[in-house]
């Protein structure tokens, strides 16, 4: 059954399309065709309920790269149902949404829903993926699809600036979990998920487990904006709102949740894991509704609010992971795991509400042209549906009934007073903490979430600020949140459809051992009494009503908190540095001197040799096998050296030249002592063609002026030169004398049998080793075309550029 | 006032040929003697260098109308294709081969392939020597 992966792949062969689309039918606003990509998939998603609530899963493979074990395997659970429904189900409302939010005049839609659909089916890809390497091929095209529906309107600069900056975070991430990934695949020698799941006993002493499970929280959390990565989603809010509904919100940020949930049977139980998820996620969950409330802007503020519920989840999932510590299944363990599935039920609950929220955003900002709450008010008699929505999504949002968020919260208020009754991992000192942050945490949401009704819809109705005269919103655009919000207040009253259908098979899916234990949760009870956590809303509602009432107070506490000290300060003020930075590093040592390169090359030489030679202690100087030195040998030697030194003192060039050249006679005087005829030769005419190339050259040169150096790099360049010589010397030395091998020269020595030559040299040059010669031959020919070249094709000083034609 | 150089081309005349001589000697004694191709091309190239020195640079080209450029792409051509000939007997790119033959006036000479392939690198070497010297001087 291919069901999945073809689903996957639709959206990209969609995306294809949609240029031909707005092209051909240019009438029809683009997106009524892209609408039927996600409704369709939603709709074949849907048809499988059924079969996954009564515990079966799909899977299929496509054979990719079976060599190196990546496959394109799908595996459809109750976990990656719950994602895909929700990634087509919001998808569809939010391309609805779309076709009315974006105008067909202005804006350029085939780019806009060429992206989304991207983004759709890389999304799918993500959740669908059972093989790892290619989990990580969707998780990047996700951060690069978001890259570019934030930059949608590329011309503004903020949008600009928010695309960088989420692709350079989540890509780090990505990066990070995809080391995560490699070091979990070779542990348990399989990519696939599922198989790494089933042996995971088997390798979790291993001394990579641990860093592996870091790398992958990392990327899970750079994705899901987890503190202190969360700062790219505010700046992610210059993207057109759909796209802030769907990816911001409902979507990508929820795929490093998947991440952590899908996880959690491999390292949950482990004490690093409970500590860092829960911890980090608790503490986002307190950041981000502390900086909710100080946001003016209405998509920033939702965006903190993301960023906290984010944060719930996370912790919810950490928390519920404790339940893998214990062997046994029993009571108590049941009652742990109850944050698991209070995490799924606020994923879902999330989407739906914070997907109407931000529709709504749009609608205002829409409608009346401006998102700033200080502008606004007074819009609850002009736009009343918009309104009603906005209610519904808030309340929901804080947690109040008739509606799910109040649900969910009670769940997350039940997971961390279990939590704090933990015995392991040192929660007798600690576990007392997370009810309280959790508890704080939530009265701030509350304020947040009155403000963005009462600052909205409440208070005087102040045209003169606005752009457009407010007006309610076409029925096209209201369609989608009425939708989302049918759902969030549908929840509230019949929970336990979702819960029976969808949450007990993902929770299934990340506690596999309690569905096996036979034990389940009890249904999701709307009134279960009075108990601690009813309590504990009551007070949410009362100190937060309190808090708002008097939140200008409030403003001195963000006082303590300037933005010279924000995390965003932190990272421009890192991409400044590190520019600049390595700026100057690269002009330190890049200077354009060709001096300086060779000293560096010269220092590296010697420096790599040298502690090579030390380090293997291979220096030997061994003086047995060498030949007597004659007296013809020392004079010409001598000759040499001073020759040598005196090219260093000369003043002039013809000096330098001559000297050369006496190196160069001297050189075959050299060779015929040693007994090579043939090398003598040539060296005789070559040494002298070369003295009178010299000799034309310099003659067209202006006079040598002796430079005016310092004595320091004076000396520096004779240091470097020395160490130079003294290593190749030390070298020379060392390797002759040794004899490892026998020498090959005694093959050569057939040369009249084998050649039919007397000269050994020429039968090598010419027989044995011609390739060389043959090569040589086309050197020397390349050279001469490159002088004839250069010479006849220069440009004349103020003439034609020869070279630009 | 123009020099004369009467003494210096009487002598070039001379001396020419007995540098030529002395480089096409050192080309084909290369095979059993010190010598070869890559030498005798050089030397070979200095005979022409002495005509140009004594006489000017049109006079030669009038007498010896060779387009060294072509002399030097030539001979890197003919060492490339001695080593495909080998391709048309089977045997591996660049192999040489040599025998013995009786011939009319030389008598028991032996006759190897590698001569080609030496003839190949000459005409590479004189063509590029003199190309380079003639590139300079005509410039100046």
């Amino acid at each position: 059954m291919y069901t999945m992966n073809i689903a996957i792949i639709i959206p990209f062969i969609v995306a294809a399309l949609v240029p031909l689309l707005y092209k051909r039918v240019p009438r029809i606003h683009t997106g009524w065709f892209v609408l039927l990509v996600p409704a369709a998939l939603f709709a074949v998603l849907v048809s499988t309920i059924p079969d996954i609530a009564t515990g079966e899963t799909f899977a299929a493979t496509i054979e990719w790269m079976p060599s190196l074990g990546i496959n394109f395997t799908t595996y459809l659970d109750g976990l990656s149902l719950i994602f895909g429904l929700l990634i087509t189900g919001v998808g569809s409302l939010v391309v609805l949404y779309s076709i009315y939010y974006l105008s067909m005049k202005r804006e350029s839609l085939h780019n806009f829903y060429v992206y989304l659909l991207m983004f759709m089916g890389a999304m799918l890809g993500v959740v669908f993926s059972d093989n790892l390497m290619v989990l990580y091929v969707f998780w990047e095209l996700t951060s690069i699809s978001s890259f570019l529906l934030i930059a949608y309107w590329y011309h503004r600069r903020q949008s600009r600036y928010g695309a960088q900056k989420s692709m350079l975070i989540t890509v780090c991430g990505g990066f990070a979990m995809l080391a995560g990934f490699i070091m979990l695949g070779t542990m348990a020698g399989t990519f696939s998920i599922r198989a790494i799941i089933d042996q995971v006993g088997q390798f979790a002493d291993h001394g990579l487990f641990i860093a592996a499970m870091l790398l992958i929280l990392l990327g899970a959390f750079t994705k899901s904006a987890q503190f202190p990565f969360h700062i790219w989603l505010p700046d992610a809010m210059e993207a057109p709102t759909p796209v802030s509904a769907y990816l911001h919100s409902a979507t990508m940020v929820k795929a490093g949740i998947y991440l952590v949930a899908r996880f959690t049977p491999v390292f949950g139980g482990e004490e690093v894991w409970f500590w860092v998820v829960s911890l980090v996620g608790l503490f986002t969950l307190f950041w981000g509704s502390f900086t909710a409330i100080r946001q003016t802007d209405l998509k920033a503020l939702l965006a903190y609010s993301t960023i906290s519920q984010l944060g719930l989840i996370m912790s919810l999932l950490g928390l519920g992971s404790a339940a893998l510590h214990f062997d046994d299944v029993n009571e108590r363990t049941v009652g742990y795991s109850v944050a698991i599935f209070a995490a799924l039920f606020h994923l879902v609950n999330h989407s739906t509400f914070k997907g109407a929220l931000f529709m709504v955003v749009g609608i205002v900002d829409h409608e009346t042209g401006t998102r700033d709450i200080r502008k606004l008010g007074g819009l609850m008699t002009v736009m009343p549906i918009t309104f009603t929505l906005a209610v519904i999504g808030s309340l929901s949002m804080a947690g109040l009934p008739p509606f799910n968020g109040f649900l969910s919260k009670e769940m997350f208020f039940t997971g961390v007073l279990n939590a704090s009754e933990l015995s392991i991992f040192s929660m007798e000192t600690w576990g007392s903490l997370f009810p309280i942050v959790a508890w704080i945490a939530s009265v701030l949401t509350f304020v947040y979430c009155m403000m963005l009704i009462f600052k909205t819809f409440f208070g005087e109705y102040q045209p003169e600020k606005l752009e457009k005269k407010a007006h309610e919103a076409p029925i096209g655009m209201l369609i989608p949140p009425v939708i989302l919000a049918s759902f969030v207040v549908g929840l509230f009253f019949f929970p336990n459809v979702l819960g029976d259908y969808l949450l007990k098979p993902g929770y299934a899916a990340v506690l596999p051992s309690y569905v096996e234990g036979g034990r389940f949760l009890d249904n999701i009870e709307a009134w279960h009494g009075i108990n601690t956590e009813l309590l504990m809303t009551i007070g949410v509602v009362v100190f937060g009503f309190l808090i708002y009432r008097y939140v200008h107070f409030w403003n001195n506490v963000y006082a303590l908190f300037p933005r010279k000290w924000s995390f965003d300060a932190l990272y421009n003020g890192t991409l400044m540095q590190l520019e600049r930075r390595s700026t100057s590093i690269t002009q330190m040592y890049m200077t354009g001197h060709l001096p300086h390169y060779l000293a560096y090359i010269f220092v590296f030489l010697i420096v790599a040799l040298s502690s090579v030679m030390v380090i293997t202690g291979s220096f030997a100087f061994n003086s047995a096998s060498d030949a007597p030195i004659s007296s013809y040998e020392a004079v010409l030697t001598v000759v040499m050296i001073v020759a040598a030194i005196c090219i260093l003192f000369a003043r002039s060039r013809l000096t330098a030249i001559l000297l050369n050249g006496v190196l160069g006679y001297v050189l075959a005087v050299f060779f015929v002592l040693f007994r090579a005829p043939d090398l003598a030769l040539t060296q005789l005419v070559i040494e002298t063609v070369t003295a009178a190339l010299f000799l034309l050259c310099f003659y067209f040169l202006p006079e040598w002026e002796i430079e005016k150096i310092k004595s320091r790099t004076q000396v520096l360049k004779g240091v470097v030169s020395l160490a130079a010589g003294t290593i190749v010397t030390m070298i020379a030395l060392t390797v002759s004398g040794t004899d490892i091998f026998d020498p090959i020269s005694n093959f050569y020595e057939n040369a009249y049998e084998l050649a039919g030559g007397n000269n050994m040299v020429n039968a090598i040059l010419g027989d044995f080793r011609a390739l060389d010669t043959m090569l040589e031959v086309v050197v020397l020919v390349i050279a001469g075309l490159g002088v004839f070249t250069l010479i006849k094709l220069k440009a004349k000083r103020g003439g034609e550029d020869v070279e630009g034609k | 006032m123009k020099a004369n150089d009467v003494i210096l081309r009487t002598v070039t005349r001379m001396a020419v040929f007995i540098i030529l001589t002395f480089g096409v000697y050192l080309f084909l004694a290369g095979h059993n003697e010190p010598g070869g191709g890559f030498v005798g091309g050089l030397v070979l190239a200095s005979a022409f260098v002495l005509l140009f020195l004594s006489f000017d640079i049109e006079t030669v080209q009038k007498g010896i109308p060779v387009n060294f450029k072509l002399l030097a792409a030539s001979g890197a051509l003919l060492s490339v294709l001695t080593g495909l000939g080998s391709f048309l007997f089977g045997a591996p790119f660049l192999t040489q081969v040599f025998d013995y033959f009786h011939l009319p006036i030389f008598g028991e000479t032996e006759l190897a392939t590698v001569v080609l392939f030496e003839a190949g690198v000459s005409l590479a070497v004189i063509g590029t020597v003199v190309t380079i010297i003639l590139s300079i001087s005509e410039d100046v």
